[in-house]
This record gives structure tokens, C-alpha cells and sequence, in this order.
């Protein structure tokens, strides 16, 4: 059981409705370094008409394993089939995903703003500082800055920069960390060793064997 | 095999041999083409027969295929999709890897509906496409396509060939994807550089591993054991068959299944000769055109039994009506199916020849002979009210069911039914008597009109020494029947029967039923189809009269060689029954 706050009173909700609404998904993806992998990747998701929120390829934490970050929009039961989808894939070794309290995840954004701006007006100077912003370039007209966090917080300051004038913006693809993985190590010995794969299809009834197999 | 070969054979130096697949006649070590690589991997794969078309991009592979035509036979088609529906043939009766080849952009792009086709249906295929130089990629050069691109979504796996050195590893590769774990459609696009280039020849290497590919998960032996406790406390117990006990050649071990535990089963129309016809268990086909009982009791089983199928919208109707009140058991290769469209209850991934006998050993050898009646108390009502006027109509007019009818008395069930799309297909589907498996060629998933004639070119290549009958409507047999050269040709021994409804058929079944019977564009005129026939030097011969039916149909059999024997049905016939789009598994219509 959860709840909910709307319009200001608290309101419960079921695991049914909760299943049945879309969240925020990481999907993360162990492949083979591929040319064409990304394009059969990508199409597994718009034949669905799913819109990708935010990609990234990256090497991995294992030399020769690249690592795509997915993030999509969906309800839970779909980003499932999704998953098992994209592991069928001949390249793909692995694909997790996982809802954003089960990672940690960051993105890195990129704002050009006039140098004159940031001197004269202490109003931006003040906004940089408190959104932890960095400088990267500065020039006689403009200063580059960088930042980097949680969407919610880059939105916010394009949102206070944009009529202070912003002259550029441009945010990255998330990148995450699941919690609870102890990195592909371990797994891509399996595929190394040519042995099966040992996943169990995971399955809500078996859980409940008394209930499910007394008939 | 060619004195060549033995020649090379004996030049080999014993012991030091450590490929395992056959090889070819050139000797590891010398400097070969790629072309050349292409032909030694196709002996290696053990390819016998394959079908293609030529072209620019693809030139070198011919040239060195000329030095090979005493080992590998290649058919000439007459267009690249009669040439991969062909190779879809061959690997179905056959059970081996078709193998299609076809040159850049238009060749190429032909192919596409057949690689959708043999996705959806898991039919192991290797294509081999040319395309141009590297150097152009890229650049619009004549006959230049994306084909990689384009073929993405419609192969198991594609790879494009750049360097002549890649071409054994790429071809043991695709033939290794192609035929293990869920089958599938794989292409390899070569380069015209790639193909003239030479290298090193170290020998053909079959694959047997891919580092990120598993073809098949450990079987969970705990599964097993649920999967077997649900079935042993079962009461109305239902099995259903599909394409992948045929693919997982584990056609006995399912028999032995079934009778063990005493279970009826019905099969999809991809499952279809898996189990003889006669079998005092099969309760006959799934599905919107299936048959009665088999639809109505999915959704009065207890426990539902799925092997080796995938639950297409086609076999289930409306999900949310379909086997509710069930406990669902899976058994599939391929985890990506289990709980895609119907949730499952006990998943057994893992390939059917091993978890069949595995369930098979914990189940308690039981019979449901009242559920079973069941069944045999709803068939009873289908022929009352379907099948005995459709097998045996009162008017003049010949039905469908009818010439099946006939072709089972004739053929005793022994032949192989290639069937288009249509009507024809669901009455042959329905009908047609089949003792032996790997008897059945259609295109299920895809539905591709155009299929039977060039399939059948191939199932027969395929099943030599077995009667190979196509039958078509008079619309899918004009989407393809340049294929009759082919036929003429390579004197191709199949008989062809055209249901001729002078109608799309099925279109027009559903303009009729669901839209006011406002025909629209269903009415297509035919040529003479014999005239047709005669002209590609096939005999053949019309008939609209029921007492020429089986004396014809004797003839097409017997007749030495190809043979088309144009069957005129009635125009307004319709397929019952039938599960409206929309509707649940048990509202099934019987008229
Ligand atoms: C390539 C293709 N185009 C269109 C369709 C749609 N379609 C399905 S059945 C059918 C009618 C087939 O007519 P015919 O071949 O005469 O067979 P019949 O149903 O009359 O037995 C059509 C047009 C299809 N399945 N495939
Ligand atoms: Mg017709």
C-alpha cells in the first residue's frame, strides 16, 4: 500500500494501481561492442511507439562490455517485456532495469551565459552558486558553466537562467549506478564458460505455491 | 560428393584434421577469394540445395559458384522473394538451414517479406546478400541499399562482410544463430570488394558458441516439478501444440507425453502434423477458423499445457476471455514469450526435447476419458452442423472441404500440403490429413499471400522422395506465379491445386460477415490458369464438375512432373467457424 497527495489530501493507493501507472524506468544494458546494435536496441522501443527519455553508450566497468542507459516513461509490466526483449538480441548479454530508488543516477548539463551578464547581474551569479554550478570556459563574451544532478534541478535552473539570458543550453544523458549490483564481472564468465543461462523467469505465482498449486 | 572432394580427401594428411564439419576442395593455407570462402562454407554447413538470383553486387560469389555446380545445386528463381519463400520450404520439410542468395538493393530489398515472414514463423535461413564495393558505402552507388538497416527488424541476427577474411567466421556464425535455440532468419550482406578480395584461408571452423548468445537457459528442475504437481491434480487437463516441438524435433517425446498423462491436445496451425492427424488424443486446431471443442474448452480447462507456442492473437481471441479459470503451464525456448501475452502459472523455459521427458517422468500415467469426450461430443456438433455438408455438400457446386476430402482418400495423409493464404489455407489447415511431420508448410504468423508456390518449390527440394502439393487461391497463386519457370526449369516435381472462388475469399468472407457485404476490390478475374501452365510446358487441367474430382485429382497425382489442377469452388463459401475478431475463444460461431 502507498499513498498519494493530490489536490492536498492524502489519498491511498493500491500495488494494482500503482503497477498499472507509469514511472520512471533505467534500463541498463550489457552488450557486445557492436556496429548496428544500437539500431536494434532503439527499434525494439519505437515499433512500440515508446519514446526514449534518454540514452547513453558507454564502456563498462568490464574492458570490451559496452553499457547502454535507458530511460523510459512505461508501467512496469511493459518495461518487462522490454527487458526480455532486448536480451533476446544476439549481441546483448544482460538487461536490467530498475526504478529510480534502486539507482544512482546523474546528469550533466552545459550552460553558455553572456560573461557581461554574469559580471553586472548578481542575480545569475548567485543562481550559479547556489545550483552548484562550475565554470568550465570563460571568455570576454560568454562563460560556459557546468552542472550536474537530478533532472528535476538542471530544469530548474535552464528555467531561472532562460530570461537571464541563456544564450545556450544542453543536458546529457543520465548515467546510473544500480545499488544492489556487484558490477558484470562474475556474469560474463558465465557467457565466457559457455554455460547456460541459470535466470529464472521470474514469476509471482511461485511464490505463492500453497495457494497456486492446492486445487 | 565429387571426385574432387574424394581426391582432396585423400591428400589430407592423417590425424592432423581438427575441423569437424566436412571441407571443401581447397586446402587450408592457400590464398583464396572471398567468393570462393563463401562456396567452401556451404559445403562445410552441409547445403546441398539452395535457391537465389544473381546480380551486380553479387557477380564474384556466381563466378566461384561456377566451379561448384557438381557439389552445391542451386536453383534459379524468378524473383528473390520466390527465392527465400523457397529456402522457407526447404528448411521446413527439411529441418536444415534454407539458404538464399540475392544481390544489392532491389535483390535485397525482395527478400524482406520473407525474412518477416520466416522471423515470425522461426524458420532458420542464412541469407546472403552482395552489396557494393566498401568504399561506396554510403554514397547512393547504383544498387546501392541500407540493407543491414532495413533488415534489422526482420532477421534474428545481420552482419555486413567488408573484408574477405571475415567470411568463414561471419557464415559459421550465421549458420550457428540461424538454427539453434528459437530459430530465425539471419543475413550477411558481403561487399563486392570483399567478395574478389584474397586472404588466407585457415579452414572452415563451424561455430558452436557466441559469447553474448544463449540458445538455451539450464531447465529449472523445481519448475518441472510444479509444472508436473499441477498436472497430476489436474481434472480437465489441455495440451497445446505448437511449431516448436516440430523445431525442437521433439515430436516423439511429446507423444509420449501426452499419453502418459492421458491429455488431449490440440495444436496450432504452425503445429500442425507434429502429431498424426488419427491420433486418439488430437482434438483437432486452435484458433479463429480451429475447431469447436478445442476453442470453447480452452475456457473450461483447469490447467492449460502450451508447448512450443506463443499464444498469437489468432489462437487466443480476446485475452481478457481467454482461460481465465485456467493454471497455465509454458514451456517455451524463448523466455521472451513466457507471460508476453498470456500470464503464465508455471513457466518451463527450455527446449522441449529435454523438459518433455522430464515432465514426462514426474507425471502419473493417467486418462480423462470424460474430458476427452468432451471433446468428441463437440466435434460431433461441428460436423452436424459444419463439416459434413462442407466434406460432403448436398448442391452442385464443389466446396473446398470437398477436394481435401478427396486428396486425403488419395494420398492416405502421406503428402506434404503447402498452402497460401486464404480460405484454401484454413480449410487445408482444417481438412488436410497428415500422418508424418514436418508435413505442413504455410505461412502462419505473416500470412503472406504469394508463399505456397515458390514454399512448395522448396519443400520439395526439401522432401525428395515425398508427394509435395501446393494448394492456392486463385488471388495468392497470381502474386507469385512467375515461379512456374522455376518449376519448368529445374523440372521441379510438385502438384498444384487452385481453389478457385473467383474471390479474395477470406477478404470477401469478412466484408460479408462484418461490412454489409459491401464488396469491396475482392473481385478478382483470373487467366486461363491452365493456358498459364501450358505456356511454362506444366500440364494441367480445370474442372467444375464433382464427378471429375477424384479421377482429376488421381491424375494430378500420378501424372510424372509438375501438374496444375484448377478445382472451381463455390464463389460465396465460408470458413466456419469462426471466432469474430474481438470476440472470446468460446464465442466461437459455428455458422
Ligand atoms: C501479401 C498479402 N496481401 C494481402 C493479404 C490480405 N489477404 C488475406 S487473405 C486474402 C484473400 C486471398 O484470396 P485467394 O488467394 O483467392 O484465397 P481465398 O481466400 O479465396 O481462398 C487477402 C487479400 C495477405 N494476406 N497477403
Ligand atoms: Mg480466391
Amino acid at each position: 500500500m502507498c499513498f498519494a497527495v493530490v489536490g492536498g489530501i492524502k489519498i491511498k493507493i493500491s500495488n494494482q494501481v500503482i503497477k498499472a501507472m507509469k514511472h520512471e524506468f533505467t534500463i541498463t544494458v550489457y552488450t557486445e561492442n557492436h556496429i548496428g546494435l544500437l539500431n536494434r536496441i532503439a527499434i525494439i522501443f519505437s515499433r512500440r511507439k515508446i519514446n526514449i527519455e534518454s540514452l547513453n553508450t558507454s564502456p563498462s566497468e568490464v574492458e570490451g562490455i559496452h553499457r547502454f542507459t535507458i530511460v523510459i516513461n512505461e508501467v512496469e509490466d511493459v518495461v518487462k517485456k522490454l527487458v526480455r526483449q532486448i536480451e533476446k538480441q544476439v549481441e546483448v548479454l544482460k538487461a536490467y532495469y530498475n526504478s529510480n530508488d534502486e539507482i544512482v543516477w546523474q546528469e550533466l548539463a552545459l550552460y553558455k551565459v553572456s560573461t557581461d551578464k554574469v559580471i553586472t547581474d548578481v542575480k545569475v551569479e548567485r543562481l550559479l552558486r547556489q545550483y552548484g554550478a562550475r565554470a568550465v570556459v570563460i571568455r570576454k563574451d560568454y562563460t560556459v558553466f557546468e552542472t550536474s544532478g537530478h533532472r528535476e534541478e538542471i530544469d530548474k535552473l535552464t528555467e531561472v537562467l532562460g530570461p537571464l539570458g541563456l544564450i545556450e543550453f544542453v543536458r546529457s544523458a543520465r548515467v546510473a549506478i544500480i545499488n544492489a549490483s556487484n558490477g558484470f564481472y562474475e556474469k560474463l564468465k558465465e557467457f565466457e564458460e559457455e554455460k547456460p543461462g541459470d535466470e529464472i523467469v521470474e514469476n509471482e505465482f511461485l511464490d505463492k505455491q500453497d495457494e497456486v498449486f492446492s486445487m | 560428393m565429387s571426385s574432387a572432394t574424394e581426391t582432396m580427401k585423400k591428400e589430407k594428411p592423417a590425424g592432423k584434421e581438427t575441423a569437424k564439419a566436412p571441407q571443401g576442395r581447397v586446402k587450408p593455407q592457400t590464398s583464396i577469394s572471398g567468393s570462393v570462402a563463401v562456396m567452401e562454407a556451404l559445403i562445410a554447413e552441409g547445403v546441398t540445395d539452395f535457391f537465389g538470383y544473381p546480380g551486380g553486387a553479387i557477380m564474384p560469389i556466381y563466378d566461384a559458384l561456377y566451379d561448384y555446380m557438381d557439389t552445391l545445386n542451386h536453383i534459379l528463381v524468378r524473383h528473390e522473394q520466390g527465392g527465400i519463400h523457397a529456402a522457407q520450404g526447404y528448411a521446413r520439410t527439411s529441418g536444415k538451414v534454407g539458404v538464399v542468395f540475392a544481390t544489392s538493393g532491389p535483390g535485397a530489398t525482395n527478400l524482406v517479406t520473407g525474412l518477416a515472414d520466416a522471423q515470425i514463423d522461426s524458420t532458420p535461413l542464412v541469407c546472403i546478400t552482395g552489396q557494393v564495393f566498401a568504399h561506396l558505402l554510403g554514397t547512393d552507388a547504383f544498387q546501392e541499399t541500407d540493407v543491414i538497416n532495413i533488415t534489422t527488424p526482420v532477421t534474428k541476427w545481420n552482419f555486413q562482410v567488408t573484408e574477405a577474411s571475415e567470411i568463414p567466421t561471419a557464415l559459421a556464425k550465421a549458420f550457428y544463430i540461424a538454427k539453434t535455440g528459437r530459430p530465425g532468419p539471419v543475413l550477411i550482406d558481403i561487399t563486392k570488394n570483399a567478395q574478389v578480395q584474397k586472404f588466407d584461408y585457415k579452414g572452415y571452423t563451424p561455430c558452436n558458441h557466441v559469447r553474448s548468445y544463449r540458445p538455451k537457459p539450464i531447465v529449472r528442475k523445481e519448475y518441472i516439478q510444479a509444472a508436473a504437481e499441477l498436472i497430476n491434480k489436474a481434472e480437465k487437463p489441455f495440451v497445446l501444440l505448437g511449431q516448436g516441438v516440430i523445431l525442437g524435433k521433439a515430436e516423439k517425446e511429446f507423444k509420449t507425453f501426452i499419453e502418459k498423462a492421458g491429455i488431449p491436445a490440440a495444436w496450432t496451425v504452425l503445429g500442425l502434423s507434429a502429431l498424426e492427424t488419427d491420433h486418439p488424443l488430437n482434438v483437432g486446431m486452435l484458433g479463429m477458423h480451429g475447431n469447436y471443442g478445442p476453442n470453447v474448452l480452452t475456457n473450461e480447462c483447469d490447467v492449460l499445457i502450451a508447448v512450443g507456442m506463443r499464444f498469437d492473437d489468432r489462437v487466443t481471441g480476446r485475452l481478457d476471455k481467454y482461460a481465465k479459470q485456467a493454471k497455465v503451464i509454458h514451456l517455451d525456448i524463448d523466455p521472451a514469450e513466457i507471460d508476453k501475452n498470456v500470464q503464465t502459472t508455471v513457466p518451463v523455459w527450455g527446449d522441449c526435447k529435454e523438459t518433455l521427458p522430464m515432465l514426462t517422468a514426474l507425471v502419473e500415467k493417467k486418462e480423462h476419458p470424460e474430458w476427452l469426450n468432451k471433446f468428441r461430443k463437440m466435434q460431433v456438433e461441428e460436423e452436424d452442423v459444419v463439416i459434413t455438408d462442407e466434406l460432403h455438400p448436398k448442391g452442385e457446386i464443389m466446396s473446398m472441404g470437398e477436394v481435401l476430402n478427396i486428396l486425403n482418400e488419395l494420398t492416405k495423409g502421406d503428402a506434404v500440403i503447402v498452402t497460401d493464404v486464404g480460405q484454401h489455407q484454413m480449410v487445408s489447415c482444417r481438412y488436410a490429413k497428415f500422418n508424418k511431420t514436418r508435413s505442413n508448410v504455410t505461412s502462419g504468423g505473416l500470412g503472406t499471400m504469394g508463399f505456397a508456390l515458390p514454399a512448395a518449390i522448396g519443400a520439395k527440394f526439401g522432401a525428395k522422395d515425398r508427394q509435395v502439393v501446393a494448394i492456392i487461391g486463385d488471388g495468392g497463386f497470381q502474386m507469385t506465379l512467375q515461379e512456374l519457370g522455376t518449376i519448368m526449369q529445374f523440372d521441379v516435381n510438385v502438384k498444384i491445386i487452385i481453389l478457385n472462388n473467383q474471390f479474395l475469399g477470406m477478404v470477401r468472407q469478412w466484408q460479408q460477415l462484418f461490412h454489409d457485404k459491401r464488396y469491396s476490390f475482392v473481385n478478382i478475374t483470373s487467366p486461363d490458369f491452365v493456358m498459364v501452365a501450358k505456356g511454362y510446358g506444366i500440364a494441367g487441367k480445370s474442372i467444375s464438375k464433382r464427378e471429375d474430382l477424384k479421377s482429376a485429382l488421381q491424375e494430378m497425382l500420378n501424372h510424372k512432373g509438375s501438374y496444375l489442377l484448377e478445382v472451381m469452388v463455390g464463389k460465396e463459401n465460408n470458413v466456419f467457424p469462426m471466432v469474430p475478431q474481438g470476440c472470446g475463444v468460446a464465442e466461437i460461431r459455428l455458422k
